[in-house]
């Protein structure tokens, strides 16, 4: 016996090294000095991300202004790029309002006080600690960020099979049906808007992803920034791992309920009543 | 062989026409189209990698960004020299390089690929 079986699968594999691309071989064994400093700067780590709704802040802006404030509905769908095209069916849901009993149908009242009653919720993805979206995605296009908690979108991947849309138990997944960038013009006259947010392609789903290239500048999520700009402060956007934030303070002094808490998704966007 | 004669006529006549592509365009190989760069890509002198590797494997880099970007949440780049950028198509490269038919266009038709970057991603708008 000339060769065992060892050497020959040792041999046998450095000739299929060498025999698919001299280049290749030594890529493996000597990295060159460019892929060597392909190192990612992450700046969001060891947090995780909620947001607390007041609601009552929220319907006394309403209230004052004449058509009822829209403000951080606008600064998502300006940001974002995201197409109206005036059809409910076909409407993308990144922050949109429904009514209070469609928004909480677990917590079913009729007595309930006239200040709730039918008033518009300002609602958006929930983030959900335990996303049910993220568990049927077949493909993995929908994720969550370990190191923060967000429910991420890579309409790179996404194959538009919208199993995430039939789990999603809030409705705050959209299908592209049609171009988005082809929405009517009349709707959004200077359609793209924003240049650092790119638009989707037909048959993808899409959602609202807290705003993740902002936080990674260190900038708040575009919603919030309208609302505090706005002086209405009713939203707040914080780290929930750490005690003293600012989202942990307001959850400490005010009653909070959170949409359809009994499915046991832990949403992180919190409302006060 | 019945008809031979006939056979082998046929079968040359063939054999001339589907060559005859080959004739024809023999010595006239396409010439390789040279990537203009615009003013401020010329400033800046580096890119964010070197000239070389961007030539080569611009493609390896921009789909390792994306990778990395939306996945890992790193959205920060550190060249070889030490300078850090932001990692975006849309803004830290079209920046410069803002001349999309002189610059991707004349050598994406020449090797024949159709990346689909634009599907979703803002092209750049150019002045004439």
């Amino acid at each position: 016996m000339g060769v065992d079986r060892r050497e020959f699968l040792k041999i046998a594999g450095m000739a299929a090294l060498f025999g698919l691309g001299g280049k290749a071989a030594v890529d493996i064994f000597a990295p060159g000095e460019v892929e060597a400093s392909m190192e990612g700067i992450p700046l969001t780590q060891g947090t995780r991300w909620a947001m607390v709704i007041d609601i009552r802040k929220c319907l006394e802006k309403q209230a004052q202004e004449k058509d009822g404030c829209k403000a951080c509905m606008d600064a998502c769908h300006r940001v974002h790029n995201v197409p109206d095209w005036g059809n409910p069916k076909h409407a993308i849901k990144w922050i949109w309002q429904e009514s209070f009993e469609h928004s909480f149908p677990n917590q079913p009242n009729p007595y309930i006080t006239e200040g709730l009653k039918h008033q518009p919720v300002i609602l958006l993805c929930n983030h959900c600690f335990n996303p049910p979206c993220v568990r049927v995605c077949p493909t993995k296009a929908t994720f969550k960020r370990e190191e923060d908690g967000i429910v991420c979108m890579d309409m790179h991947r996404c194959i538009g099979c919208r199993f995430c849309m039939a789990a999603c138990p809030f409705g705050a997944r959209s299908f592209n049906w049609g171009d988005p960038r082809k929405a009517p013009k009349e709707l959004n006259p200077e359609f793209p808007t924003n240049r650092d947010y790119p638009e989707r392609s037909m048959g993808v789903v899409e959602k609202c992803d807290f705003c993740v290239e902002r936080i990674a500048r260190g900038e708040l999520p575009a919603c919030v920034e309208a609302c505090d700009k706005i002086k209405a402060h009713a939203m707040t956007f914080g780290d929930l791992a750490d005690p003293e934030s600012n989202v942990r303070k307001l959850l400490r002094e005010h009653y909070t309920i959170r949409r359809k808490a009994e499915l046991g998704t832990e949403p992180n966007i919190f409302y006060i009543v | 062989m019945y008809d031979g004669g006939k056979i082998i006529v046929g079968l040359i006549i063939g054999l001339g026409l589907l060559l005859s592509p080959f004739f024809y365009n023999a010595g006239k190989a396409a010439k390789a189209p040279v990537p203009e760069l615009t003013p401020k890509a010329k400033e800046a002198k580096a890119c964010v990698a070197p000239v070389t590797y961007m030539r080569e494997s611009h493609f390896t880099l921009l789909d390792e960004w994306r990778h990395t970007v939306v996945r890992d949440g790193e959205r920060y780049y550190r060249s070889p020299d030490g300078k850090r950028y932001y990692k975006s198509l849309q803004t830290t490269c079209l920046e410069c390089h803002s001349n999309y038919s002189k610059f991707c266009l004349q050598c994406h038709n020449y090797v024949d690929v159709d990346p689909y970057c634009w599907d979703c991603h803002i092209q750049p708008e150019e002045k004439k």
